[in-house]
């Protein structure tokens, strides 16, 4: 009974000497979305004639002039990749916005408007999460004619039953609280009680629904590009740089596809990361640790 | 105005019948106590007179008319757990005046004090925030509270305060109060007559 105190103050001061766990959490989202910042903003910025194609430097290994090396073109592979990410991180964007506003309305309409439409609701969304993303992706990308429209349209379509089942759990719970029925009493129509009471509830969920849907996404995106059947190739997405240099890989051309695929990794990474540390933050269950 | 319950029943979908073809009538000014055994149906039959659950058979009349559905209803229902009843994410003025504005006479009656509507329902005590239930359950269109253990969570002194300041309206505004008590010391202080289940 005597060492349990001291123990205690031990491991507490060596935790000390580090962050705590909130100034960590912190600390690593900033850095996640310094990242992303500067990888969009450099996509924007970066000059186009640094992949106009020359021919004097083709097929270079990485060096400090060219730090990803340079393709069968002479392009270079760096500029190529952050502007591919770039517009990948916009498909993604745009695919997770259309999948969280789906996911909010069916989960709402599911909780709300009786057992019918809660009945067609969760069965389209066992449906869509009984098969595998890619192959609808793929078909309704192909129906929509591939290219930017069909590949977006694809993402909004096919990312949305998790959170929309998570979203109907969490209406279906504030709805038969004791407030709501008060506030019912009180001659609140549904649609005030659902704007005040139920979509404040909502806000963490979705926030952190749309951030972990992100990382889904651009990986769908890339993924359908690659076989083909997504970007179209004059916008260098990053699918389409990881397809191109396929044929290049056999030459011993390894950076083509290496550095590409690394950073694809560490956007997907920081957004993931991004995603669950806000949860810990916002999570009631978790936010005091 | 005269709440009545004709020829109630209800039970849970295939349960036993709670009550079955059950009457109460409640005048204005009255103050009627409601005992009996847990697991009775007291807190069914409350929900059923405010209004959150409907009879199976039978209905509940005001002044000899169904209550209608949509509007502030005339019969406000307080809980026994105040922090279920207010919205976690709102401050307390805001969910003090979500039915209209509220007396203020009955606020200072009911010991709230100003700093206390700036605040988060979760700095407030459970007898504070019940207060600002009670509170909230009596806006000017009330005409009759139910009171659903309404007491029960709160120590002595609270108690009195808010019996005090609740009797002191329904008697001045007329109103009709149904209570709900396990304790037979309370039914026997505050009710004209005492129903039991």
């Amino acid at each position: 009974m005597m060492n349990t105190p001291n123990v205690k103050a031990e491991s507490y001061k060596q935790k000390s000497t580090f962050f705590n766990r909130r100034q960590r959490t912190i600390f690593i989202i900033a850095v996640a979305s310094i990242f992303l910042v500067s990888v969009v903003l450099g996509g924007i910025l970066i000059d186009e004639e640094r992949i106009t194609t020359s021919l004097n430097s083709r097929n270079l290994i990485p060096s400090f002039e060219h730090i990803f090396g340079t393709d069968w073109l002479g392009r270079d592979m760096f500029a190529r990749t952050i502007m591919g990410l770039t517009l990948s991180i916009g498909v993604g964007l745009l695919g997770a916005i259309g999948s969280v506003i789906i996911a909010l309305i069916l989960g709402m309409i599911a909780a709300t408007m009786g057992n019918v439409a809660d009945n067609i609701v969760s069965w389209l969304i066992d449906l869509f999460l009984s098969v595998p993303h890619l192959v609808i992706l793929i078909l309704i990308s192909f129906m929509f004619g591939g290219g930017f429209k069909g590949i977006v349209i694809g993402l909004m379509l096919t990312h949305w039953p998790s959170l929309a089942r998570v979203i109907r759990a969490e209406v279906m719970q504030v709805r038969s609280a004791e407030y709501v029925q008060v506030s019912m009493r009180m001659g609140k129509s549904r649609w005030w009680v659902a704007a005040h009471h139920i979509f404040p509830h909502l806000i963490p969920q979705v926030l952190i629904g749309f951030m972990l849907l992100f990382p889904h996404v651009i990986l769908h995106e890339a993924a359908v590009t690659f076989l083909g059947l997504g970007l179209s190739p004059h916008e260098p997405a990053i699918g389409i740089i990881l397809s191109e240099s396929m044929k290049y890989l056999s030459s011993g051309m390894w950076w083509l596809a290496f550095f590409p695929g690394l950073s694809l990794l560490l956007v997907v990474r920081s957004f993931d990361t991004i995603g669950s540390n806000l949860r810990r933050f916002i999570d009631p269950s978790s936010s005091n640790e | 105005m005269q709440l009545e319950a004709r020829n109630i029943s209800f039970r849970y979908d295939k349960g036993p019948w709670i009550f079955k073809e059950f009457n109460l009538t409640l005048k204005p000014g009255e103050i009627v106590g409601l005992t009996g055994i847990s697991g009775r149906g007291k807190t069914t039959l409350c929900r059923i007179l405010a209004g959150l659950e409907n009879p199976l058979e039978g209905e509940v009349l005001i002044d000899g008319q169904p209550i209608p559905k949509k509007g502030y209803h005339p019969v406000q229902l307080v809980f026994q757990h105040p922090e279920k009843a207010v919205n976690p994410r709102w401050r307390m003025n805001k969910v003090l005046n979500e039915g209209g504005e509220v007396d203020q006479e009955l606020s200072s009656l009911l010991g709230i004090e100003e700093q206390w509507l700036t605040r988060w329902p979760n700095e407030l005590s459970g007898g504070e925030l019940q207060r600002f239930c009670v509170l909230r359950a009596l806006g000017p269109k009330t005409h009759f509270l139910i009171a659903d253990e309404m007491t029960t969570m709160l120590d002595a002194v609270t108690q009195a305060q808010i019996w005090h300041a609740v009797l002191e309206v329904a008697k001045k505004r007329n109103m009709g109060l149904l209570i709900v008590s396990h304790h037979p010391k309370l039914i026997e202080r505050l009710c004209d007559r005492v129903v039991e289940l």
